[in-house]
C-alpha cells in the first residue's frame, strides 16, 4: 500500500505543475495576440521610412551620409535582440547559436566584435561568454517603447560615426508563424542599397534646414525603427514560443499523470487482493 | 472639386492618420509650412507642435507631434512622428545610461578569465564618453 500512497503524492504534484503550465500557456496566447497587433501597428512607419530611404538612395548624389558609405569591415557591431524571461523553448538558444556562428565568421576574418544586447537573456549569455558588450537595454516589458531603445542604439551609432565600428548588424527572431520562429540577421549599417525597382522619378528633395541635419535624423530614426521592429517581432516570437513550450509541457504532464494513474490503480488493486487473500487465509486457519 | 493630397501620419509605434486633405500645415524646423497638392519634394525636420490637416469637407484635424520628419512628394505627405520629445542632449543621456548599465554588468562579473576584458571594456567606454563630450563641445563652439 506504501507504493500507492507515494504514487498519489506524485500525481498531485504533477497536477499542480500542469495547472501552472496551462495558465502560462493561456497567458502567452493572449499576450501573443497583443504582440502581433503591436507588430502590425509598427509596420506603416517602418514601410514609409523604407520608402523615403529608398528614394534617397537614388535621389541624392551630392551629399553622401556616412551611414551609406561602405568601408572595410575591421570592427563589427551586433545588436542582439533576446527575451527578458525564459521558459520559451529553444528561442534564445537558437538565436544565440546563429549569433555565435556569425561572430565566429567575423572573428575568422580578423574583425573585432562589439555587442549591444537587448533583453536580459542575451546580456547574461554574452556576459558569461566574455563578449565585448558596449551597451544594453533590458526589462522592456510587454509593451516596449522606442524610447527604451534609444540609448542602446545611440551608443552603437555613435561608435559607427567615430569609426569604432565599420558595420552594424541586427539579430532577432523573425515571426514566421505561431509554430515557426527563425533567427534573422539584418545589416543596419552601412544602409544596404534597396532592391526595390520602383524607378519612376528622378528628382532631389529640398532639405530643411540642410541635407546633413535632415539625413542625420532620418537615418537615426530609420535604424531605430528597424531595431524597434525587431524587438516587437521578437516579443511576438517569445510569446508564441512560450505558448508552444507550455502546451507541450501540459501535454507531457497529462501523459505522465495517465501513466501514474494506471500504476496507482494496479498498486491499489494488488493491495486489495492481498488483503482479501490474507483475510480468507486467516478465516480458513481459524 | 478641390485637388487633394494624401496624408499619412505615423509614429514608430502606430499609424495615427491616413487620408486625403486639401491643405496640410506642419511645424517644420524653419517655421510652419502649408503644403498644397503638387508641392515640390521636400524633406524637413519637424519641431514639436501641431500638424493640421484640412479635409475635403472643410473639417480641420489636429495632431500633436513631438518632432519627427516630414516628407513631401507632389501627391503624398508623410509625417514620421517621434514618439517622444527628442533632443541631442536627451539622446546622449540615454546613451550614457545604456553604457553605464553595460559597464555595471561587466563589473559584476565574477569569472577571472573575463576580468581583463571587462577592464579594457571600461577603458573603452570611458574613452567613448570623453569623445562624446568632446564632440558636444565642438558642436557648441
Amino acid at each position: 500500500m506504501a507504493g500507492a500512497k507515494e504514487i498519489r503524492t506524485k500525481i498531485k504534484s504533477i497536477q499542480n505543475t500542469q495547472k501552472i503550465t496551462k495558465a502560462m500557456e493561456m497567458v502567452a496566447a493572449s499576450k501573443m495576440r497583443r504582440a502581433q497587433e503591436r507588430m502590425q501597428a509598427a509596420r506603416p512607419y517602418a514601410q514609409k521610412m523604407r520608402n523615403v530611404v529608398a528614394h534617397l538612395a537614388r535621389a541624392h548624389p551630392e551629399y553622401r551620409h556616412p551611414f551609406v558609405v561602405e568601408r572595410g569591415a575591421k570592427r563589427v557591431g551586433l545588436v542582439i535582440v533576446s527575451t527578458d524571461r525564459g521558459l520559451c523553448g529553444g528561442l534564445n538558444v537558437n538565436l544565440f547559436r546563429a549569433v555565435l556562428s556569425t561572430m565566429e565568421e567575423w572573428h575568422d576574418k580578423g574583425a573585432e566584435i562589439a555587442l549591444a544586447t537587448i533583453g536580459s537573456k542575451a546580456l547574461g549569455f554574452f556576459k558569461r561568454l566574455g563578449g565585448n558588450i558596449i551597451s544594453e537595454a533590458s526589462q522592456l516589458g510587454d509593451a516596449p517603447a522606442v524610447t527604451d531603445l534609444i540609448g542602446a542604439i545611440k551608443v552603437m551609432l555613435g561608435a559607427y560615426e567615430q569609426g569604432k565600428l565599420d558595420r552594424l548588424f541586427l539579430i532577432h527572431n523573425d515571426f514566421v508563424n505561431t509554430m515557426v520562429q527563425r533567427p534573422e540577421i539584418l545589416q543596419l549599417l552601412p544602409v544596404p542599397p534597396s532592391e526595390e525597382q520602383e524607378l519612376r522619378h528622378h528628382w532631389d528633395y529640398l532639405y530643411e534646414p540642410d541635407a546633413k541635419d535632415v539625413l542625420d535624423v532620418l537615418f537615426t530614426r530609420y535604424i531605430e525603427s528597424l531595431v524597434y521592429q525587431g524587438v516587437v517581432e521578437n516579443l511576438a516570437c517569445e510569446q508564441a514560443a512560450r505558448m508552444v513550450a507550455m502546451k507541450a509541457a501540459s501535454d507531457n504532464a497529462g501523459n505522465l499523470i495517465d501513466e501514474l494513474q494506471l500504476a496507482y490503480n494496479k498498486a491499489r488493486q494488488a493491495a486489495i487482493t492481498q488483503e482479501i487473500s490474507e483475510i480468507v487465509g486467516g478465516a480458513a486457519a481459524v | 472639386m478641390a485637388m487633394t493630397i494624401h496624408v499619412d501620419i505615423a509614429s514608430a509605434e502606430e499609424e495615427i492618420h491616413s487620408g486625403p486633405a486639401t491643405v496640410v500645415y506642419a511645424p517644420a524646423e524653419m517655421g510652419e509650412i502649408g503644403i498644397y497638392p503638387r508641392h515640390a519634394p521636400l524633406l524637413s525636420r519637424l519641431k514639436p507642435g501641431e500638424v493640421r490637416v484640412q479635409t475635403q469637407s472643410g473639417e480641420e484635424l489636429f495632431f500633436f507631434v513631438s518632432g519627427g520628419l516630414l516628407e513631401v512628394q507632389p501627391h503624398v505627405v508623410t509625417v514620421l512622428a517621434d514618439t517622444a520629445i527628442r533632443a541631442a542632449d536627451l539622446d546622449e543621456a540615454a546613451a550614457q545610461e545604456a553604457q553605464k548599465q553595460a559597464e555595471q554588468q561587466m563589473r559584476d562579473r565574477k569569472s577571472d578569465i573575463d576580468y581583463a576584458k571587462a577592464k579594457a571594456e571600461m577603458v573603452q567606454a570611458a574613452a567613448q564618453l570623453r569623445a562624446i563630450q568632446k564632440l558636444r563641445k565642438r558642436g557648441r563652439g
